[in-house]
């Protein structure tokens, strides 16, 4: 290494520099990732003024409508109060909404798991897991209010449409990171285990099941806080019930912006307990 | 002539934890000096006090006839733009190429606008070129730092610190993630810069063999007190054993065993 | 077999029975407060599949419509790619006060999450009702309402990735005498780039999900072509609707995975 040092000192090291056109040294990085990131860049943001000049605004005074939105904003978050409902009722919605939450939460992790398993690499042939990954891709890509309107039909709005609906999304979603969860085991613990006799379902649940327990039970939580707030959304914009379906009625008929403004005090609340809780989970699961 | 003097520096943390206590001492320009001392004892609380990354609560810090402790934001930048800084995670931003990384030492010096756009003048280029060659680099300039070796990810982090032309150079344990050929290679040449370029080094080091090698003067600190000061042939085993406590017993046998 | 390994399966049997009991009471509860019936949900479950089958496929008088579909569709994915990406300018600004590794004060470290986190949690279903009110059927309605959420969403992300990937070249930099502006274009954004813009797209895709339910509250969008014909029980069109949202997140999803691959 000396030697080198000695031997390029000759030119002070600035032979080893590149020049441009110009003459002037450069200094950047020219990688595949680099110039991928500045067309990226430059995409997004020629779509973005291309999307504001084809937007169709239809004469909207834009003054207007936002100090209409100030004012409501006001009324919403600093005038909250309830006028045709109980704050018993409400906090029974919210429970609901929780329900509804936790209900597809549970049926989509169960199902999940058993099909992260025809899923993962190193539990299924590639050729199934390809195609199972194929098919969730293309359940986590309708939204989950679609996925509860098309169930609406031959279930009627409820919970059962709401319930199935909001499962299909979770289901996918859970499969795809619980297969990669189970990905991450050490291919030595399966083989250990399938090279002393055990058979498929006593790896699963010796081995599959322990070494990724941990981060399933996050992944699920998380989805948990997904699924809750989706069920608002759900409640609201597919009359599905729940404490979505209050807003819903508060905004859309009653034009009860004090109620509006009480709800989504609660909601806030609701969903930054779960966070908290469930980052509680997480921490005590690591 | 000091070019640095602690004068009762305390640092604590959330009103209950010390970490420096009442700590004095002074270093004269162009001293080599090692800080040993067991993990939590205070060494980088030391470091990082003489170029305010943390502000110490009581006491005086003079450097270069400035107390840096009373210092506005704007002299502050100054006095760092002097004071090179090397890190034990080499702290180079990963994904910009060692010469973007090397160019880095001159941000203090130039306009906000310039150092935005990364615009550097040729002789600034040049002369970070000749500070890589001079480290075995100049042949690794274009590439991306996350490319580099634990040891050469180090050079680039003392060719940036070179770069800002400095006084004193602070070097928060340099070797502490690296192998001992590397370890070797990088404080050769901070012993090099210290002796050419005559720039103050001042070394937190946990390898109490690697601080007896090098350096002309070592401070001991245990719990945020200095314990020992004064020249290497000055460290006795007792002085170790006060500076680690108990555990230290093995790093003696280990320094014996190299001694002899 | 000795004793303790006995023990750790007896405990490993325990655990799973304790887990299945409380699943089943937790069940339960919520299946009665929903008056969710299992065996009805089980029975919907193939009559659904094959009324999928049977009606929601698009038909000739679909392929009509296409051309509406199609317009209102990029008018969607425009929507979401503007929404995430002017969230993404504010949310980058904000997020360099509330990380800990730029070392602002940590009052302004704890404002800028509270705020972000009000943002993140008010649902977006809210701002799409507020909205309508003054902005009416409007595209602003839309625009807004997924704003506030992803930029909400962005500034807890940006921040995260920040500390994480960041904080080393920061302290460096601040070290080295540079000021505040040159660190971020120096030190953050080349080092958080690839955290930032794998998020800008994922959230491209959220946001075209959530653009669909906004669209059917506030009457906008792709949304309110399906709400459209499934209120009027023009189910092949409805499905057209259904169809090509599928093939515009697919189509996304995969470009951003490739982009992903060529980044990181």
């Amino acid at each position: 290494m000396e030697q080198t040092a000695s031997v390029l000192t000759q030119c002070g090291g600035v032979c080893n520099a590149r020049r441009k056109r110009s003459g002037k040294i450069k200094i950047g990085v020219h990688s595949k990732s680099s110039s991928a990131v500045k067309i990226l860049v430059a995409v997004l943001l020629g779509l973005t003024v291309y999307a504001f000049i084809s937007f169709d605004y239809k004469e909207i005074v834009l003054s207007e409508a936002i100090s209409a939105t100030l004012r409501n904003v006001k009324t919403v978050f600093l005038e909250p109060r309830l006028s045709s409902d109980t704050f018993r009722n409400v906090m029974y919605q919210l429970f609901v909404t929780f329900c509804l939450g936790t209900l597809s939460t549970i049926f989509g992790a169960i199902a999940a798991f058993f099909c992260s398993l025809l899923c993962a690499k190193n539990t299924a042939p590639s050729g199934v897991a390809n195609a199972v990954k194929c098919v969730i891709a293309l359940i986590r890509a309708v939204p989950t209010v679609l996925w509860v309107l098309i169930f609406a039909v031959s279930a009627g709005l409820g919970s059962v449409a709401a319930v199935i609906g909001l499962t299909f999304h979770s289901f996918a979603y859970l499969t795809k990171v619980y297969a990669e969860s189970i990905e991450e085991i050490d291919d030595g613990t399966i083989e250990a285990l399938r090279a002393s006799g055990a058979g498929f379902w006593q790896i699963v649940f010796q081995a599959i099941v322990p070494a990724s327990l941990s981060r399933m039970v996050a992944w699920t939580f998380m989805r948990f806080e997904i699924n809750f707030t989706n069920a608002i959304a759900v409640g609201a914009a597919a009359g599905a019930g729940g404490i979505g379906f209050n807003l819903y009625m508060a905004g859309s008929f009653y034009f009860d912006l004090h109620e509006m403004g009480i709800l989504t005090y609660i909601v806030v609340i609701a969903v930054i307990l779960l966070e908290m809780f469930s980052t509680k989970i997480k921490e005590r699961v690591k | 002539m000091p070019i640095l003097e602690f004068q009762n520096v305390s640092k604590v943390y959330n009103n209950t934890a010390k970490a420096l206590d009442n700590v004095s001492f002074s270093i004269d320009e162009g001293e080599f000096v090692s800080i040993i001392g067991p993990s939590g004892a205070g060494k980088s609380t030391v470091l990082r006090c003489i170029n305010r990354l943390i502000d110490a609560t009581s006491g005086s810090i003079v450097y270069d006839g400035q107390n840096v402790m009373k210092l506005k934001k704007r002299e502050l930048r100054q006095v760092r733009t002097k004071t090179g800084m090397i890190f034990q995670h080499y702290n180079l931003v990963d994904r910009l190429s060692v010469i973007e990384n090397v160019l880095h030492g001159r941000l203090g010096q130039k306009s906000t606008v310039c150092g935005v756009l990364g615009a550097y003048s040729e002789q600034e280029k040049e002369r970070a070129f000749a500070i890589l060659d001079e480290l075995g680099l100049a042949d690794q300039a274009y590439k991306r730092c996350d490319e580099l070796s634990g040891g050469q990810k180090q050079r680039v982090g003392i060719a940036r610190s070179i770069m800002q032309d400095p006084k004193l150079i602070l070097c928060d344990e340099p070797i502490a993630s690296l192998d001992p050929r590397a370890s070797k290679v990088i404080m050769d040449h901070l012993q090099k810069i210290n002796c050419e370029r005559k720039i103050t080094c001042i070394v937190n080091l946990h390898q109490v063999d690697v601080a007896l090698k090098y350096s002309e003067r070592i401070i001991g600190v245990s719990a945020g007190k200095i314990v020992f000061d004064g020249r290497p042939d000055e460290l006795t085993d007792d002085k170790i054993h006060a500076i680690y406590g108990s555990d230290g017993s093995d790093l003696i046998t280990d320094i014996q065993g190299e001694k002899s | 077999m000795n004793e303790s390994v006995k023990k750790v399966f007896f405990r490993r049997k325990i655990t799973y029975l304790v887990i299945f009991a409380a699943l089943i009471a937790v069940y339960i509860i919520s299946a009665s407060a929903t008056e969710f019936h299992l065996s009805e949900g089980l029975a919907s479950f193939p009559k659904a599949m094959a009324w999928i089958g049977h009606n929601l496929m698009p038909d000739e008088k679909a392929m009509k419509r296409f051309p509406k579909i199609l317009d209102k569709l990029i008018e969607t994915a425009l929507l979401s790619v503007a929404v995430t990406v002017i969230a993404a300018i504010f949310a980058f600004f904000f997020s360099l006060f509330g990380s800990k590794a730029t070392g602002f004060n940590g009052i302004v470290n704890r404002i800028v999450r509270i705020v972000a986190a009000f943002f993140r949690n008010v649902p977006d279903v809210v701002w799409a009702m507020l909205l309508m009110f003054s902005f009416g059927q409007n595209i602003l309605t839309g625009f807004f309402a997924l704003f506030f959420t992803t930029f909400g969403l962005l500034t807890r992300a940006f921040i995260e990735t920040i500390d994480e990937v960041s904080a080393a070249g920061i302290e460096a930099l601040n070290a080295s005498g540079a000021n505040f502006i040159q660190t971020v274009f120096q030190a953050i954004i080349p080092s958080a780039m690839p955290g930032i813009v794998t998020w800008i797209l994922y959230m491209i895709e959220t946001n075209i999900r959530n653009s669909t339910l906004i669209g059917i509250l506030t009457a906008t969008g792709i949304g309110y072509l399906f709400d459209l014909y499934y209120k009027r029980l023009d189910f092949s069109s409805a499905s057209l609707v259904v169809v090509s949202i599928i093939v515009l997140v697919i189509a996304i999803e995969l470009v951003s995975n490739l982009i992903r691959r060529v980044i990181l």
